[in-house]
């Protein structure tokens, strides 16, 4: 009977795309299906979340009946399901405030009726990469959010949004065509591209082609998840989409790509060994990404740089290889996930209270709006790393299971027969994810300071060493004018706030969850073994 | 796994010729050279499947070792579908930013106005031409009853 679920975690965002597309003209209706549908997916997750928890595997769904590895396998365990069920949610916190924003302005800001259709073919992409069982599976789900994504980012064709769009369609291009060759390959070698097999065939290839395999498919992930050679794209596409637009990118998109290194360090290539690199790459990505969010005036950039530097924060906890750093980069998923998107919404309230986004040009808002001055604080707070909030929950997550992979762990703890890097490596990135943590907070105060905090009086010929020190977004802060907030924005917000609150109140039994999802990851024996559960031929 | 080492160069030269066009400015030529080089992959997958045999139809007297493997075909027509949607939107952003680049963002108000103006003389037109139709038709209409009451 459950089985039944899984397919339509896909089928029914694309049925509503479908239908929303055909309702075009009338925009209630548009927004009840897609509201509908993405409420629909995140109760079958839950429902699929409770039963695989409950059973301690997985679910695999053979599509049309052809039994793996001939036909499509998709495939349930308690990593896809917890993602799944965080990505419908936001898409659902994000819709409510698009939906706010679209009645407010009279749809002048996403124009004609295709937002609703794309926004849901982007999460049926989401959702097909989060279960997919097959390598060319996920490609094609890749490809399904990326195409709504290259829509989405160029909403309107204003030449910013334009200028922005050709940056990121160029490079998603290049990583696509890095995975279908990297897939083209790992055919070549195994003669199979469904991922439970693939992780026993490619065990029994040579150490050297392993490694070429490896690396392909980890820069095509790389550049999705915006890992630290690879991430300049980020900052100059983003920021210039519309509000809800941008923050579901900034939470969802760049974690499918972590999602995917997660999967291809855990069941294709659990001997090969690449920890170290892991570590170094995360180091760098942490302390690039935070040096470049503090010479930005533009809060949007800013936003983008430190979710960048961020990232470094979950590829340190997969470069760990172990349970617990396992564990704990899945519960800083989830949070990171949360708080990005929901201080991306928040900047849309900023935008148009202050009409602006640069800290040059704001000024006196904690007084004009108190409510938005919490809705910002809070989240803010939460991504620098202060205690109680789940960003610092998390941050101590990650360095408690990096000082226990620096004191050697036992042999339990570790996952597949990987070692973790060299002790001075990992207490490196500890203090180099520390010290992140400190400027996160910094950039973030000073924005306050000055956004929130600063009488608009003093806003004329203001002169400080802060202001001089940073540098306006390149394209110049298009100034919007003032207009009204309505309650259905700041009520979506509100909502989304709250869920990152109950993150920091139900951390306990999150990161016991997360640890299972972990524990399931141990070796790839759990994962092949959902698949082909008599056994791989 | 044997493969033809045509096909080898082909998707080779595909691939160096699309990256060097992909390197260039012009959207128009990074299109071009994704074209390329999607075909060189697609044709990389190709060659994935060993070599070629007998139509990948299960039957009796087919013996399964004769057939070619169908999964990297299968592969590559999904990826030749993923392509031309690309390319259609990519082709649509080229329009559009040479659009901007050409008339600006005040082109779109610019070419409004004109667009009207050619409506209405269109319309016009079409009514003038409509009403000279008319009369033609009914010009016959009543030669030909006069015909008619003739005959």
């Amino acid at each position: 009977m459950t089985d039944a679920l899984v397919p339509l975690m896909v089928l029914l965002p694309l049925l509503g795309a479908a239908v929303a597309l055909m309702l075009g003209r009338r925009q209630r209706a548009q927004m009840a299906v897609s509201t509908a549908v993405l409420a629909a997916v995140a109760a079958i997750a839950a429902v699929l979340l409770a039963q695989v928890d409950a059973s301690g595997s997985g679910i695999a769904v053979a599509v049309g009946a052809w039994p793996p590895p001939f036909g499509i396998v998709l495939v349930v365990d308690r990593l896809s399901a917890i993602m799944i069920i965080i990505s419908a949610l936001m898409l659902l916190g994000v819709l409510v405030y698009a939906v706010g924003q679209g009645i407010a302005d009279q749809h002048r800001e996403t124009p004609v009726s295709i937002f609703h259709p794309t926004y849901l073919i982007l999460s049926a992409g989401v959702f097909n990469a989060f279960i997919a069982g097959d390598l060319f599976n996920l490609y094609v789900g890749f490809e399904i959010l990326l195409s709504a994504s290259y829509v989405l980012l160029t909403l309107g064709g204003t030449g910013e949004r334009i200028r922005a769009g050709v940056t990121y369609i160029i490079v998603s291009l290049v990583s696509s065509l890095f995975f279908l060759s990297a897939i083209a390959l790992v055919y070549g070698a195994t003669g199979t591209a469904n991922i439970a097999q693939l992780s026993v065939r490619l065990a029994q290839l040579p150490q050297d082609i392993q490694l070429i395999l490896h690396l392909l498919l980890l820069i095509a992930f790389g550049i999705k998840a915006a890992v630290f050679p690879l991430s300049f794209w980020l900052p100059d596409s983003y920021p210039t989409a519309p509000a809800p637009v941008t923050a579901v990118f900034a939470g969802l998109l760049t974690k499918v790509g972590v999602y995917a290194i997660i999967r291809t360090e855990t069941v294709l290539f659990p001997e090969s060994d690449l920890s170290t690199l892991f570590l170094v790459i995360g180091g760098l990505t942490l302390a690039v990404g935070i040096l470049g969010a503090l010479t930005q005036a533009d809060i949007k950039r800013l936003l983008s740089f430190t979710l960048v530097s961020h990232i470094g924060y979950m590829i340190f906890g997969i470069g760990l290889a172990s349970i617990v750093g396992l564990a704990a980069t899945i519960y800083y998923v989830i949070h990171h996930i949360t708080v990005q998107t929901t201080l991306f919404l928040t900047t849309g309230l900023i935008e148009r209270f202050g009409g602006s986004t640069s800290i040059t040009r704001l000024g006196g808002l904690r007084r004009a709006s108190p409510m938005l001055a919490v809705l910002f604080f809070v989240p803010a707070m939460n991504l620098g790393g202060i205690p109680p909030f789940s960003g610092f929950l998390g941050k101590v997550g990650l360095f408690v299971a990096g000082a226990d992979a620096a004191g050697g762990p036992p042999a339990s703890e570790t996952l597949g027969t990987s070692s973790p890097g060299p002790e001075w490596l990992i207490w490196t990135v500890v203090g180099i994810g520390a010290a992140t943590s400190l400027v996160t907070l910094y950039a973030l105060a000073r924005f306050w300071n000055l956004a929130f905090w600063r009488p608009k009086a003093e806003l004329e010929g203001y002169r400080s060493r802060i202001i001089d020190s940073v540098q306006e977004a390149p394209a110049g802060a298009t100034v919007v004018a003032t207009r009204t907030t309505p309650v259905l924005m700041l009520a979506a917000t509100a909502a989304l706030v709250a869920l990152t609150l109950a993150l920091t109140v139900f951390a306990g039994p999150l990161f016991e969850l997360s640890g299972r999802a972990a524990e399931n990851l141990r070796d790839a024996s759990v994962y092949v073994s959902i698949v082909f559960p008599g056994g791989v031929r | 796994m044997t493969a033809s080492l045509t096909l080898v160069i082909v998707a080779a030269v595909l691939f160096g010729t699309g990256i060097t066009v992909m390197l260039e400015r012009s959207l128009t030529r990074v299109l071009i050279g994704f074209l390329l080089v999607g075909n060189g992959v697609n044709l990389f997958m190709f060659i994935m499947a060993g070599a070629p045999g007998l139509a990948p139809i299960h039957g009796e007297g087919v013996d399964p070792d004769a057939i070619s493997d169908p999964l990297p075909q299968a592969f590559v027509l999904t990826a030749i579908v993923i392509n031309l949607g690309i390319t259609a939107f990519m082709l649509a952003l080229i329009y559009r930013s040479w659009w901007l680049a050409q008339l600006g963002e005040r082109g779109d108000l610019i070419v409004d106005e004109d667009e009207m103006a050619e409506d209405a003389e269109e319309t016009a037109d079409l009514y003038r031409s409509s009403e000279e139709d008319d009369r033609a038709v009914q010009a016959v209409l009543e030669a030909s009853d006069e015909d008619g009451g003739r005959g």
